[in-house]
């Protein structure tokens, strides 16, 4: 692997295995919980409590020794299965960091948080099993070792829902597990294609390292817009983007709560990642050729959950739609194909899993104490449980946009990057913003305030423990409002290597040249340009301290 | 090594050719066990315990293995390296002796499983033991043939015996019906295959493999309608052997008919052997005619693909669903198979290796499942196994999930494999068409999980006779099944290098 100038194997330090350790804790754990005996039940609470906050303190270290350049860190290498030049090749760079860490501590906070109600012992296992799948997937820079964590994470997930979901839940898992492994399932031919050409080019054996291929491209234009399409299809139902997303209202409303947190706020970002890291990266003509294929169905998943998500009657649903919505926005700045945009689709996929998975925590509360989600049914719980509404309303308004709260850092970035792209997404998109302002604030009007039930008018406000596991989430929310500096730093390196790699392999991209029409260009080509001349050393060390955006 | 010749003593006798009878040590062994078996069983006093019976099949296909083992060395020595015996009839290579294990092994755990189920059954007699003994001569002598004639008798030998085991469970009117259907429909195949040989014989003037492979790559034929049409016969008949779609049609009812274990063995041992005779006959002997009979494989993979996980959803009864999945499994193999290159060969031969022990696998939780609620095998049996037995329960999810070709079973490499091989043939429409049937085959395999896992509401009346019978502990042999079969599929999922190794060692090289 020497060849890549980027992939600092000495420099990436301590000789501590953290990635190793970030994806075996967890299956070390499952192992652990699934040997206590299943009268312990306070027990496994606490040993999946343990090993998961062991994952999320390695993960939290890994963001502190992370350095802001464009190299991946914590490399670890080995071989898997030699003969078919199969690795365990993983990495960290700005782009999984946070993803890293979200996966991290989204997982002990939904342990401590949420209790099943029934079955500890498997819950447990499967969720630590789950922790162990989306880690994979975020770390792995093998093709086939991506593949199988992708896939991996459908046991889980699928038992999670049918077990201890609600309602239809059966029906909802396995149309969650045979949609998504439809389109992974081509995505694994495209996989072998790919490495089957490329090592045919280059003449050496068959390999599915991923920065291997992706660096030396060996495919020709045709091929690689059907190859794409393979792995697009897969990453667009996970996503899911709009015509391809109708498992997810199912899986989210019939799902536990916990699954909910996690499934919005970990695993739809294994789709929009792998657009990101494999998408663009590998096929970098494709992802400008279908482009605007991608950008519109981006606006249309963002219009579509929106309106939908106004019509719901059911609360859960509602934030479900919302996610569609919202990841159409990832979709759209991934897919404008600059630094602004797919460093707003990376922050948004943060903020994403903070938000959606915050308030899939709190629709899980209020399901708890009035054991309906109907909205109609709702109301008035404001006078009654004020501390409750208030934490909502924060969520609320950072998944709305509104400055100073995470979810617009995120937004503003992608809807820069789609405008200068090209402005007409970038205009119909920002519809979108109002929209989610319209559905959200009518939601929480319909359900906190208004008349209360008068049966039941006494609901309980949040517990201790409740605000505690809260309070991590909030503060995550306003502190990358008002200071994102920190973390878009660290994911700018990453990104701008990536545009650039894109930039550079994509001779017959449509949109190598803006079109013409957009007269805000120069402006921001010179911003461009200003960040494309640290690539000149892209070595150890390029730190970027004028990173902010704002 | 050192060979016997019978010298012949006068002018007038047979010429009889030489014969390495070291090469068919683990053919003897098992031939010649068999018929001790029944000698031993006719002498002997009538009480004599079936699981001596058992015992005594496991131990000598253990030492068939044992035989094989110094084959398996000398093979891989550069220097020596493969041969024939019987004036080219039988040959020696790491593809037959890969086989030769494989069979082996499924001889030793279904003999495991069939000691308890025969004795549940009230089946007693060596017969049983002694019919698996002999079939599995035939597979062996399937997998080393070199010649089409020794060809069609371990054809016949294989299934002549597998006939009469799927008729054993005499009691059971379904298992008589399974065993006739079986017998008809098979023997109505091998007139197909010994037809086609003989047409292949009058296009080549012989049926020595190696002969006519290299009269194909020299000569040119003016026409090769006899040929083509001999090759389409043997196609058929050994189409039916493995189960391809159209020849399927017995498979499901045989398969639900037939005692659980020797469906078992049908599954992994029998499909095998079917595979091992294809790749004889088109790899060893018409590769050059490859451009001929490679879009047949390929419409045959695409229909066994499509219609053995279509009709499979759709099944009530777990023994038939798995037929039905069997066949699509079947498919898979046919997309390496079609490969037409030494990927191909490696990729068929780990998938029937991996797809023996899960297969195995499935049918001895079937067949314990089938115990508990009183010899019936539909889908309703399997509602709340998880809460009854979970350990069963979760194995058996291990095997549907390994057969789905999940990654971290054997299963998924299995999958990876054919389609790596199909996908280096270019034959990118299969491979996809292959994957779009898997997701509907793990759909089936849902099926059943949902059942195991996620379902618990039973009528009351089936309830209670499921409590009386769930605490029948599962006998020592059979536990001994699933915890290798189990151990296998999940092991060599996680670090499928050895096996990966072990076929590509084991290529057909005469």
């Amino acid at each position: 692997m020497g060849s890549f100038a980027f992939l600092s194997l000495a420099a990436s330090g301590p000789s501590f295995p953290t990635i190793p350790a970030l994806v075996i804790l967890p299956i070390i754990g499952a192992l652990t919980v699934a040997l206590t005996p299943s009268a312990r039940v306070g027990l496994h609470k606490l040993l999946a409590t343990l090993f998961s906050g062991i994952v999320g303190a390695i993960s939290v270290w890994v963001l502190a020794a992370f350095e802001s350049n464009s190299d991946f860190q914590f490399v670890s290498e080995r071989t898997w299965v030699e003969s078919l030049g199969i690795q365990w090749f993983a990495g960290i760079d700005g782009i999984s960091l946070f993803l890293v860490v979200l996966t991290g501590l989204l997982f002990p906070l939904t342990i401590v948080a949420i209790n099943p109600s029934h079955d500890h012992k498997a819950y447990y296992v499967w969720l630590l099993l789950l922790q162990s799948g989306c880690m994979g997937v975020f770390v792995a820079l093998d093709l086939f070792m991506f593949f199988v964590f992708f896939e991996i994470v459908l046991i889980p997930m699928y038992f999670l829902i049918g077990k201890w979901g609600h309602g239809n839940a059966k029906y909802a898992a396995t149309k969650f597990f045979l949609y998504t492994m439809l389109g992974s399932a081509i995505m694994l031919v495209s996989i072998i294609a790919l490495a089957s050409l490329h090592s045919r080019d280059s003449g050496n054996d068959l390999t599915f390292n991923l920065l291997e291929i992706a660096e030396n491209p060996a495919i020709s234009t045709t091929t690689g817009r059907i190859l794409f399409l393979g792995f697009a299809l897969a990453f667009a139902v996970k996503v899911p983007l709009f015509p391809v997303h109708t498992w997810l209202p199912d899986a989210h409303t019939e799902a536990p709560t916990a699954g909910s947190v996690i499934l919005a706020g970990v695993m739809l970002k294994l789709g929009t990642y792998g657009f990101i890291r494999f998408g663009l990266y590998l096929f970098p003509e494709a992802s400008h050729f279908f482009a605007p294929l991608f950008l519109t169905l981006g606006v249309l998943g963002i219009l579509y959950g929106a309106v939908v998500a106004t019509m719901q009657s059911d609360l859960k649903r509602l934030v479900a739609y919302s996610s569609i919505a919202h990841l159409g926005f990832i979709i759209l700045g991934t897919f404008a194909l600059n630094t602004q945009g797919i460093q707003g689709a990376t922050v948004q996929m943060i903020n994403h899993g903070i938000s959606t998975g915050a308030l899939f925590l709190l629709v899980g509360i209020i399901y708890e104490r009035k054991h309906t989600r109907e909205i109609a049914n709702l109301g008035g719980i404001q006078k009654s449980a004020p501390i409750l509404a208030g934490a909502f309303t924060i969520v609320m308004l950072s998944s709305i946009g509104l400055p100073g709260l995470n979810g617009f850092v995120g937004e503003f970035l992608i809807l820069l990057g789609a405008f200068t792209a090209n402005r007409w997404w970038a205009v119909v998109a920002a519809v979108g913003v109002i929209l989610a302002a319209l559905y959200l604030l009518w939601a929480y009007q319909r359900v906190f305030h208004g008349q209360a039930d008068p049966s039941d008018e006494e609901i309980k406000d949040l517990t201790h423990w409740e605000r505690l596991i809260l309070v991590p989430l909030i503060v995550a929310i306003v502190y990358l409002g008002i200071y994102p500096k920190p973390m878009l730093n660290r994911i700018e390196p990453a990104v701008d290597r990536l545009v650039a790699h894109v930039e550079e392999h994509a001779e017959e991209g449509r949109f190598r040249e803006p079109t013409p029409t957009v007269g805000v260009r120069s402006s921001f080509a010179d911003l461009v340009e200003n960040f494309e001349h640290h690539e000149d050393h892209h070595g150890h060390d390029s730190h970027h301290d004028e990173g902010g955006h704002e | 090594m050192f060979s016997l010749a019978i010298a012949p003593n006068f002018a007038s006798t047979i010429v009889t050719p030489d014969i390495a009878w070291v090469a068919l040590l683990p053919l003897l062994i098992l031939s010649g066990a068999a018929i001790l078996l029944l000698t031993i069983a006719s002498i002997a006093p009538k009480d004599l315990s079936s699981s001596a019976f058992a015992l005594f099949t496991g131990i000598s296909a253990l030492a068939s293995a044992i035989s094989a083992i110094p084959l398996w060395t000398r093979v891989q020595d550069a220097e020596r390296g493969p041969f024939n015996t019987i004036a080219g009839g039988f040959s020696v290579d790491g593809f037959s002796l890969l086989i030769t294990f494989l069979i082996l092994i499924s001889v030793i755990l279904v003999t495991c499983l069939a000691s308890a189920y025969l004795s549940d059954e009230g089946v007693a007699g060596p017969e049983p033991y002694a019919l698996i003994l002999l079939s599995a001569t035939g597979g062996i002598i399937i997998a080393g043939a070199s010649d089409l004639i020794v060809l069609f008798l371990g054809i016949e030998v294989l299934s002549i015996a597998a006939y009469v085991l799927a008729a054993l469970d005499m009691r059971r009117v379904q298992s008589q019906e399974a065993g006739m259907k079986y017998f008809v429909l098979g023997a109505f195949a091998s007139g197909f295959l010994l037809y086609g040989i003989a047409l292949i014989y009058g296009a080549t003037g012989s049926t020595s493999l190696s002969a006519i492979r290299e009269f194909l790559d020299s000569a040119e034929l003016t026409n090769d309608a006899l040929l083509l049409t001999g090759i389409a016969m043997v196609l058929i008949g050994l189409g039916f052997k493995v189960a391809t779609v159209p020849f399927h049609f017995w498979t499901p009812d045989v398969y639900q008919g037939s005692p659980t274990p020797f469906v078992a063995y049908m599954a992994s041992a029998v499909k095998a052997a079917g595979f091992a005779a294809l790749i004889r006959v088109f790899y060893g002997a018409l590769l050059s005619y490859q451009t001929d009979w490679k879009p047949i494989i390929y419409g045959l993979a695409i229909a066994t693909l499509v219609v053995g996980s279509l009709m499979a959803i759709v099944q009530t009864d777990v023994k038939r669903l798995l037929a039905y999945s069997s066949i699509s499994h079947a498919g898979y193999i046919l997309v390496g198979f079609q490969s037409g290159s030494n990927d191909g060969v490696t990729s068929v031969s780990f998938y029937l290796i991996t797809y023996a022990f899960m297969v195995l696998g499935s049918f001895t939780i079937v067949s314990i499942v089938g115990r508990l609620s009183g010899g019936k095998t539909n889908l309703q049996d399997f509602e709340g196994l998880a809460s009854r037995r979970p350990i069963l329960a979760a194995v058996f999810t291990v095997f549907l999930l390994g057969q789905a070709g999940i990654p971290l079973t054997t299963g998924f490499f299995a999958k990876f494999y054919v389609i790596e091989a199909a996908i280096e043939a270019r034959s990118f429409g299969l491979a996809v068409t292959a994957m779009v049937t898997a997701v509907i085959a793990a759909f089936l395999y849902l099926k059943i999980l949902v059942r195991m896992w996620l379902d618990d509401n039973d009528e009351s009346d089936r309830m209670s006779m499921r409590q009386a019978r769930a605490n029948i502990p599962i006998p020592f042999q059979v536990g001994f099944v699933l915890l290798i079969s189990g151990g296998f599929t999940l092991f060599f999922g996680i670090w499928p290098e050895p096996i990966v190794e072990l076929v590509r060692e084991a290529l057909p090289i005469l």
